[in-house]
């Protein structure tokens, strides 16, 4: 049976990680490569990589550096951040990414989600949805690191990025993200109803309940965490202990 | 003598190469089929579509170099995730391809077959693989060990001897397929840690 993933994500700005509240004063947490062998050696189930400032300053992905990664990374790999063209798809995958995450460029330029699938096959474009829930409790989506409002609902978004050929989504609470409050169930499981392809959850994880609550209640294939591994003691294997007793399939190794 | 990651533009072989060495190889990548002869084992990775990989393999004149080093020769041969669908004599993915047809079968999309109420593809992620039938590339694997899948087809035979392991995902699929000397992984070896590179390393075994 398949598993459900537990993933550390990676927020990257210059050449340091960093972690943000709200998608804002961002943190420095560490340097990037001993973070990826840390996390190797723990053999987690994937990790994403995600250059923060790449589409704000207009940057391509720097593929040396993802290249770098790679090469110390025996674990799925998902590269983020300045994704806008197939041929920025195709050099990630060179430099060594798995899977290739992509946000603002589905705004500005949604015909990379089907290029990009139907050159390189859907299991490698993953469609990024950052969301921001306004105090009606209406959903929007939000682009360029959390800055710039798209006026896309993201309900609809996502089931457009779908028919697009995308082959995952990763979603993310704006408000909730490195808050610690929890996933925002309603949210993740409204998106999980609407698409067929794996959604993994992101933003607001504290504990471990919180993972457990969106892969049942939201129902969503994985769970992407960052504060909690960066700021506390938790750690992924832990998070699968936890899980597997709650009666969720996790991998074992 | 060295591995051959055969490099016909289709993936990451980084990767790839970099598992094989960790493992002892010496690996070479090559878009050129006459490196095949100095193959000591061959490996055929690939993610993306079985039309386009068909395509790009022929007009190289990689399924030539990969046939005679396989069968004349008896090269081992490691087909990786779509590396290993191209094994197959046909596949269905946006119209109907031939492939290399090394190993009896279709290459077709993932169903539901027991209405699986979490079915979603593609089928990504860590799932399991039972032994079906003991050879040495499976040498050393705890049982139902976990490996790293990505894909939203399967290479679906009805001859059992040809079928090493299998996994569920909707409906019991082969995730290794093995005809002599000639073996497809439907998993990524070289991202399912160690037991990655458990596979890659009894790979290297054979010869």
């Amino acid at each position: 049976m398949l598993k459900a993933r537990i993933i550390p994500t990676i927020l990257w700005k210059d050449i340091g990680i960093v972690k943000g509240v709200g998608f804002n004063s961002w943190r420095r947490v560490g340097s990037l490569l001993p973070a990826i062998k840390v996390y190797n050696t723990r053999q987690v189930d994937e990790l994403i990589i995600v250059d923060i400032t790449a589409t704000e300053q207009d940057r391509e992905p720097d593929y040396e550096v993802i290249d770098e990664i790679a090469d110390e990374c025996f674990v799925p790999l998902t590269v983020g951040g300045g994704v806008k063209t197939v041929d920025h798809i195709k050099k990630l995958l060179r430099a060594g990414a798995d899977k290739v995450a992509i946000n603002s460029g589905c705004y500005t330029h949604p015909e990379v989600v089907s290029n990009g699938a139907n050159l390189f096959g859907n299991q490698c474009v993953v469609v990024s949805i950052d969301v921001y829930k306004h105090t009606d409790g209406s959903y929007e989506c939000f682009k360029n690191c959390g800055k710039t409002p798209t006026g896309k609902c993201p309900i609809a978004w996502a089931k457009e990025m779908e028919a697009r050929g995308a082959g995952e989504l990763l979603i993310t609470s704006i408000l909730n993200d490195g808050a610690m409050v929890g996933y925002d169930l309603d949210l993740i499981k409204r998106i999980t109803d609407t698409v067929g392809i794996p959604v993994i959850a992101s933003g607001g994880a504290s504990d471990y309940e919180d993972m457990h609550q969106a892969l049942t209640i939201g129902n969503a294939s994985a769970v992407a965490a960052a504060s909690i591994f960066h700021f506390t003691e938790k750690t992924p294997l832990e998070a699968k202990q936890y899980l597997g007793a709650k009666g969720i399939l996790v991998r074992k190794f | 003598m060295s591995v051959v990651i055969i490099d016909y533009g289709m993936c990451n072989l980084g990767s790839v190469k970099r598992a094989f060495e960790e493992c002892g190889a010496t690996v070479i990548i090559s878009d050129n089929p006459r490196d095949a002869e100095q193959a000591s084992h061959l490996v055929l990775p690939g993610v993306g579509a079985f039309g386009d990989a068909m395509k790009n393999l022929v007009s190289a004149g990689w399924d030539v170099a990969i046939k005679k080093n396989v069968l004349e020769q008896n090269v081992p041969l490691l087909g990786i995730c779509l590396g290993m669908q191209l094994l197959a004599e046909r596949g269905y993915e946006n119209g109907e391809y031939s492939g290399l047809g090394l190993i009896q079968g279709d290459v077709i999309k993932l169903y539901n077959e027991k209405l699986d109420p979490n079915f979603r593809v593609p089928h990504i992620g860590w799932n399991d693989v039972h032994i079906k039938q003991e050879y040495v590339l499976t040498d050393g694997l705890r049982p139902a060990t976990d490996f790293y899948f990505v894909h939203s087809y399967f290479f679906k035979t009805t001859r059992a001897k040809d079928v090493l392991t299998t996994t569920y995902y909707g409906l019991d699929f082969p995730s290794i397929i093995r005809k002599d000397k000639i073996m497809g992984v439907q998993f990524h070896p070289e991202k399912s840690s160690r037991a990655g590179f458990q596979i890659i390393r009894n790979f290297l075994t054979i010869n």
